[in-house]
């Protein structure tokens, strides 16, 4: 791989020697070896960065009509919509490309929960990711914030009071970041430069994350170690180049469907409406991606518990890799446990259709119950289970299941033949 | 750092120029963040407009008006004899957040006080709730006719500004 390496063109070694940026390609992305029985399951990586790209772009030229003043941004974002040339493309592209990141981000959470890829040696992978998460969050709920929408002003209302809940310094912290005595022009407008710079943060924890991976190399639906030098792995381009780009068409495709025929089914139409401080909606309801952790906020009765609640609901994934005790990655050879990751799966589906209710009656019981459930998981279900579980016998290396499977198949037609 | 046996146990001068380079670091280093953390609290156009006259004589028993005082709504309700008696009956050791009816008005029949929500910051619905004051849709806080919380996830009753009565028919808030 990257050792062997040395570019064609003259030009080529001239730069690399006093720059090593093709061996680095080369090693990274050209040559490097990869579990040949990934799934389209890791095809989510290449996803995201692509969403973080578009996401960058889209923005980067919104902000050049944008306008981040509490009597002005409305009224820009509407230009944008109806003036601008392409506005309405580009403001669809990138108010989709938010839930479209979230969807693949979720989906890449739930592929590393499923096969263990934050166990020994990878907890750094998975920990740098928990931090790519929070900044998403920040990022598209200050993104949110801009069109200063009634949703927008109400929102950031009741988030930024989330503050002030901390004792003894609560007001003082919440009038530090509204520099006011409510939400107006300027947290707007450092909204508007957070939310400018979040994206960027991210950029460099992705180069992180990537680099963090690259180390131990990628885990694989059978949760166990390649064998060096064997042909367990093959080289990332073209096979998984190819995988990943047929991949992130269909997702393209999603995508567009979205942007071009119903850019505002993610959206709420309230946010239609500009931001009046002496009127809250009816319903003040988060982003679809922020529900599940909306409804654990409502589900505790005390401000500051409800805040501590939703915060560690996301601290706590940065423990599972000491909370997990089971020494096997991949939930395929985890009987016990597989059926608990769905069990989650469905509790987490849950929270966020309660996020979108109003928390009364019968809705704030199963609420309830459903994060108490979301927390016992991790607290006790995931480090009991290590112990109890006899986790099925794994394949010697990743090409064996692959191999007695043909194996199997070639007895048979043999004996469809005889 | 064992160059000679003394320095073992002996605060040596390295040790005290240590220490002060350290100490000046972390105030210097304190003394540079500062100003751009507390470029963000208030700033002084803000609290220039702190305070804001209104005049009462166009509401009637029964009615409010909101007005806007530091961006936030603040309520004035001219009380009716019934919910000032009823904001005045209650128990005040069953409350959650103990206050007399008296403590939170300066004149029985005008209630003032800043519409947010202690909870998250919602602006509560007038003549609304289980207790005939105020309701928050947002999570379901219920105010009552003294403006104090009764039931709920908010912590605190609604806030009172500061006023002052100027003369019988006009307040001073801030
Ligand atoms: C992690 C990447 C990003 C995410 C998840 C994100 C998310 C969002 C969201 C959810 C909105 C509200 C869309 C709406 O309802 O209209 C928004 C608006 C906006 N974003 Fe971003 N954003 C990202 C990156 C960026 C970057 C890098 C820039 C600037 C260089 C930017 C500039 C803007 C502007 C100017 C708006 C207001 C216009 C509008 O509302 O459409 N964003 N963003
Ligand atoms: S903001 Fe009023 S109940 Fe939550």
């Amino acid at each position: 791989m990257s050792e062997d390496y040395t570019p064609k063109s003259a030009f080529g070694k001239w730069f690399d020697k006093r720059l090593p940026l093709l061996t680095l390609f080369a090693g990274h992305v050209l040559a490097y070896p990869t579990p040949k029985n990934l799934n389209y399951w890791w095809t989510f990586g290449g996803i995201l960065t692509f969403c973080l790209i578009t996401q960058i772009i889209t923005g980067l030229v919104l902000a050049m009509h944008y306008v981040a003043d509490a009597n002005l941004a409305f009224a820009s974002v509407e230009h944008i919509m109806r003036d601008v040339n392409y506005g309405w493309l580009l403001r669809y592209l990138h108010a989709n490309g938010a839930s479209m990141f979230f969807i693949a981000v979720y989906l890449h959470m739930a592929r590393s929960l499923f096969y263990g890829s934050y166990k020994e040696p990878r907890e750094l992978i998975w920990i740098i990711g928990v931090f790519i998460f929070l900044l998403m969050i920040a990022t598209a709920f200050m993104g949110y914030v801009l069109p200063w929408g009634q949703m927008s002003f109400w929102g950031a209302t009741v988030i930024t009071n989330l503050f002030s809940a901390i004792p003894f310094f609560g007001e003082a912290i919440t009038n530090w970041l509204w520099g006011d005595y409510s939400v107006g022009s300027a947290l707007l407008t450092r909204f508007f430069t957070l939310h400018y710079l979040m994206p960027f943060l991210i950029f460099g924890l992705v180069i992180l994350h990537i680099w963090a991976l690259h180390v131990p190399g990628n885990n694989n639906p059978e949760g166990i170690d390649v064998i060096k030098g064997s042909q367990d792995t093959v080289p990332f381009h073209p096979h998984y180049v190819i995988k990943d780009v047929f991949a992130l068409v269909v997702f393209i495709i999603i995508f567009a469907g979205f942007v071009f025929f119903s850019p505002n089914i993610l959206g709420h139409s309230d946010n239609y409406i500009q931001a009046n401080p002496l009127q809250t909606p009816e319903h003040i309801v988060p982003e679809w991606y922020f529900l599940p952790f909306y409804a654990i906020l409502r589900a505790i009765p005390d401000k500051l518990g409800g805040v501590i609640m939703m915060v560690s609901a996301i601290a706590i994934l940065a423990f599972i890799p000491w909370l997990d005790t089971s020494k096997v990655r991949s939930s395929k050879y985890r009987p016990l446990y597989r059926q608990f990751y769905w069990l989650l799966i469905a509790d987490f589906i849950l929270l966020g259709y309660l996020g979108s209710q109003a928390a009364t009656g019968i809705y704030l019981i199963i609420g309830r119950l459903a994060t108490a459930y979301y927390f016992l998981h991790f607290i006790l279900i995931m480090p009991l289970i290590g112990f109890i579980e006899k986790p099925k016998p794994l394949p010697k290396s990743i090409s064996e299941p692959v191999l007695s499977k043909e194996e199997q198949k070639a007895k048979v037609e043999k004996a469809a033949r005889a | 750092m064992n160059i000679d046996k003394d320095t073992d146990t002996k605060v040596t001068r390295r040790d005290f120029l240590y220490l002060t380079t350290g100490s000046f670091t972390a105030v210097g280093v304190g003394a540079a963040v500062w100003p751009f953390i507390a470029q963000m609290n208030p700033d002084a156009s803000v609290k220039a407009l702190a305070s804001t006259e209104v005049d009462l004589s166009p509401i009637l028993p029964g009615q409010s008006i909101t007005i806007l005082w530091r961006g936030k709504p603040v309520f004035i309700r001219r009380r009716t004899e019934d919910e000032i008696a009823e904001a005045q009956s209650v128990e005040i050791i069953d409350l959650p957040d103990p206050e007399t009816d008296e403590s939170r008005v300066l004149k029985s029949e005008w209630l003032v006080m800043v519409g947010v929500c202690t909870h998250l910051g919602c602006i509560p619905l007038g003549n609304k709730g289980d207790y005939n004051g105020w309701f928050c849709p947002c999570h379901g806080s219920h105010y009552d006719t003294s403006g104090r919380i009764r039931k709920g996830p908010a912590p605190k009753n609604l806030e009172i500004p500061s006023y002052v009565f100027l003369d019988d028919n006009t307040i001073k808030i801030g």
